[in-house]
C-alpha cells in the first residue's frame, strides 16, 4: 500500500482520536472504544514506521499514540476512600513491616532525649554546652508558672501558633526524611540533633522547677509529634539503607523500590505532625485545664498511638 | 539518534520515543515556579496583613502547603507540568511513560529537600550530570523522567527542488537525516553544507560538493512530497 493510501484509509479515524484527545467529553465515539482504538493507532504506527513511510507522518501517529497512552493509563480512582483505608490499616502495618528500621530511628531519637533529661537532672550547666543564652532565656519566658497561655510569647495567637508548627515541624519531618538519601547520614544526624535539643530543653526545664508549665504543655501533642519524627527518620533510614545495602539490585533499582513505602510512611507521618501541630496551637497551651488533667491526656494519647501501632488493620492485612 | 531522546517500549508492543530535558530549561521551569510561590505568599500576606499575629499564622500554612503540596498537585493534575514547566514546555513522566501519579509526585518533590544541598541544588546538578536521563535524586527515587512535550512540530521548509528518487530505499533514520540537511541548507555556509553533503557517498556517490548538495536536496523534496 501506497502512503498516500494508507493515509486516506485511516484519516477519520486519525481525526477521531485527536478530537477524543483534545476533549474526551465531545468525543464522536464512546469512551468504552478507546482502548481498542489505541491499540489500532499503535498498530498503525508500528506499520508506518517498517514500510519506511514519511518520517512526518511516523513522527504524528507516534505523537498521538503517546497522548493515547497517557488517556489511558491516568488512574482514575477514587482517592479519598483509599486515605481513609490507609489511615485506619495501612499505615499502622506498614509501620509494623518495617519495625526494624522504626526501631532503629526511635533508638537514635529517644536515646540521647531521655539521657539528656536524666543528665541535666544532676549536672544542670550541662545544658548550656547545647542551647545559648538567648535560647534559654526564651525558654524561661515561655514556660514561666506567671504565664497566661503556656510555650508562646506575649500576644502570639493560636493561629500564628498552628502555622508556625505547621511550617517548621512538618519541614523538620521532610528534611529529616530527605537527609536518608546521603546514605543515611542526614536522617542519623537530623533525629539525633533534635533528640539532644528536646532532652536538653526537656532535662532544663525541669531542673529549674517549670515542671508543671512545661511537662502540662508539651504532654498533650508529645505523642503524635515525637512519633512523627521517628516514622520520618525511618522512612529516610529506608533510602539511606536501600543505597548502603541494595542486595541483590543495582543501587538505583533498589532506591526505586524503597522510595516507595518510604514515601506511604511519609503520607502517615505527615498527618500526624498536622494533628500535633492542631494539638499543639489550640490545646497544649491553655491554662484554664488542670495539670493532671493534661498529664492524664498527654498519657492517653501514647498508650492510643501505640495500640495503634500494634494491632490496627491486622485482620484486614490477614485478609 | 541523539543521546537525550529514550525509548520506552509500551504494552502494546511499540516504542515511543521521549526527548529529555536538561538542567537549563528545568531550572528556567523551577525559578518561574519559585517567582509564583513568592507571588501567591505575597499575595496572601497583604490580603490577610489586617489580622495581624493570626495572619501571620495563615501565611505560613500557605507557605507550606504552596512550598511542598501544591507542585506535586499540579503534576498530577497538569499532565506532569507546574506553571513553570508549562512556560517551558517540559514535563514530569513515569520511567515509563505514563502520567505520574500522588506518589511518584510527592516523592520527587518531598525529596527536593536532598537535591537542594548543600546550596541551590548542588547535589541535584551533580546527580543530573551524572545519569543519562538527567534524573535529581528525587527523579531517581520517584522513577520520573523530566521530558519536552510532545509538540506539534513547525513544518518543514527546505529550498524547492525538483524531486530525485533515492538510488535504494531509506530506513526513517535516513529519511530523517537527509530531511534535516536540507532544512538547515539556509543556515549553514555553503562550503560546510558541501562538505556534509559528500559524507553520504552511496547517496551521491563520487558527484562534487555543490551537485551532491543539490542532489541530497532534491531527495529531501522527494521524501516530503512522497505522502502527497
Amino acid at each position: 500500500m501506497r502512503q498516500h493510501q494508507f493515509e486516506t484509509a485511516h484519516a477519520t479515524e486519525w481525526q477521531e482520536f485527536e478530537a477524543f484527545l483534545e476533549n474526551p467529553e465531545k468525543s464522536p465515539f464512546a469512551a468504552e472504544e478507546m482502548p481498542s482504538r489505541y491499540r489500532r493507532i499503535c498498530q498503525t504506527l508500528a506499520l508506518a514506521a517498517d514500510r519506511q513511510y514519511s518520517p512526518e507522518l511516523v513522527d504524528r501517529l507516534n505523537r498521538l499514540a503517546l497522548r493515547g497512552h497517557h488517556a489511558l493509563y491516568r488512574n482514575r480512582r477514587r482517592q479519598s476512600q483509599r486515605v481513609l483505608e490507609y489511615l485506619l490499616a495501612g499505615f499502622p502495618a506498614l509501620v509494623r513491616a518495617e519495625w526494624r528500621l522504626v526501631a532503629a530511628a526511635a533508638l537514635l531519637f529517644f536515646g540521647p532525649l531521655l539521657c539528656l533529661i536524666a543528665v541535666l537532672q544532676s549536672y544542670p550547666e550541662f545544658a548550656h554546652y547545647i542551647l545559648e543564652p538567648g535560647q534559654i532565656a526564651s525558654f524561661h519566658e515561655m514556660y514561666d508558672p506567671a504565664n497566661r497561655r503556656l510555650g508562646t510569647r506575649g500576644a502570639d495567637s493560636s493561629l500564628m501558633m498552628f502555622g508556625f508548627y505547621i511550617w517548621n515541624n512538618i519541614c523538620i519531618g521532610f528534611q529529616t526524611f530527605a537527609g536518608g538519601l546521603l546514605f543515611g547520614v542526614g536522617s542519623i544526624w537530623f533525629l539525633g540533633a533534635n533528640g539532644v535539643i528536646i532532652g536538653a530543653v526537656a532535662g532544663y526545664l525541669t531542673h529549674v522547677g517549670y515542671t508543671q508549665t512545661f511537662w502540662s504543655f508539651v504532654a498533650g501533642h508529645s505523642s503524635p509529634e515525637l512519633l512523627a519524627i521517628v516514622i520520618s527518620g525511618a522512612a529516610g533510614l529506608r533510602l539511606g539503607m536501600a543505597l548502603i545495602a541494595p542486595g541483590n539490585m543495582s543501587r538505583r533499582a533498589a532506591l526505586v523500590a524503597a522510595a516507595k513505602p518510604a514515601v506511604r510512611l511519609m503520607y502517615g507521618a505527615a498527618v500526624m505532625f498536622l494533628a500535633a501541630a492542631f494539638v499543639e496551637a489550640f490545646w497544649s497551651p491553655l491554662t484554664e485545664v488542670d495539670f493532671q488533667i493534661k498529664i492524664i491526656v498527654g498519657i492517653s494519647g501514647w498508650a492510643i498511638f501505640l495500640l495503634y501501632f500494634l494491632l490496627a488493620g491486622r485482620g484486614r492485612a490477614a485478609s | 539518534m541523539l543521546d537525550t531522546t529514550r525509548r520506552v517500549a509500551t504494552p502494546e508492543g511499540i516504542e515511543l520515543t521521549l526527548r529529555l530535558a536538561g538542567p537549563v530549561p528545568r531550572a528556567l521551569a523551577w525559578s518561574v515556579d519559585l517567582l509564583l510561590r513568592i507571588a501567591v505568599v505575597f499575595v496572601v500576606m497583604m490580603a490577610v496583613g489586617p489580622l495581624g499575629r493570626t495572619g501571620t499564622g495563615i501565611v505560613l500554612i500557605t507557605a507550606f502547603f504552596v512550598e511542598w503540596l501544591l507542585p506535586a498537585w499540579f503534576e498530577t493534575r497538569w499532565n506532569g507540568q507546574t506553571p513553570g514547566k508549562r512556560a517551558f514546555g517540559i514535563a514530569v513522566l513515569n520511567d515509563d511513560g505514563t502520567p505520574v501519579r500522588w506518589p511518584a509526585a510527592l516523592t520527587r518533590n518531598l525529596l527536593r529537600a536532598a537535591d537542594f544541598l548543600p546550596f541551590f541544588y548542588g547535589v541535584g546538578l551533580v546527580a543530573m550530570l551524572c545519569n543519562r536521563d538527567f534524573k535529581r535524586l528525587g527523579d531517581l527515587a520517584a522513577g520520573t523522567v523530566v521530558v519536552y512535550q510532545a509538540e506539534k512540530p513547525a513544518p518543514r521548509v527546505f529550498p524547492e527542488a525538483s524531486p530525485v528518487a533515492p538510488p535504494f530505499p531509506l530506513s526513517l533514520e535516513e529519511q530523517r537525516a537527509v530531511l534535516e540537511l536540507a532544512e538547515r541548507a539556509s543556515t549553514l555556509t555553503r562550503e560546510r553544507l558541501e562538505e556534509l553533503a559528500e559524507l553520504p557517498e552511496p547517496l551521491v556517490g563520487t558527484l562534487d560538493g555543490s551537485r551532491a548538495a543539490a542532489r541530497l536536496i532534491g531527495m529531501a523534496n522527494h521524501i516530503a512530497g512522497s505522502g502527497k
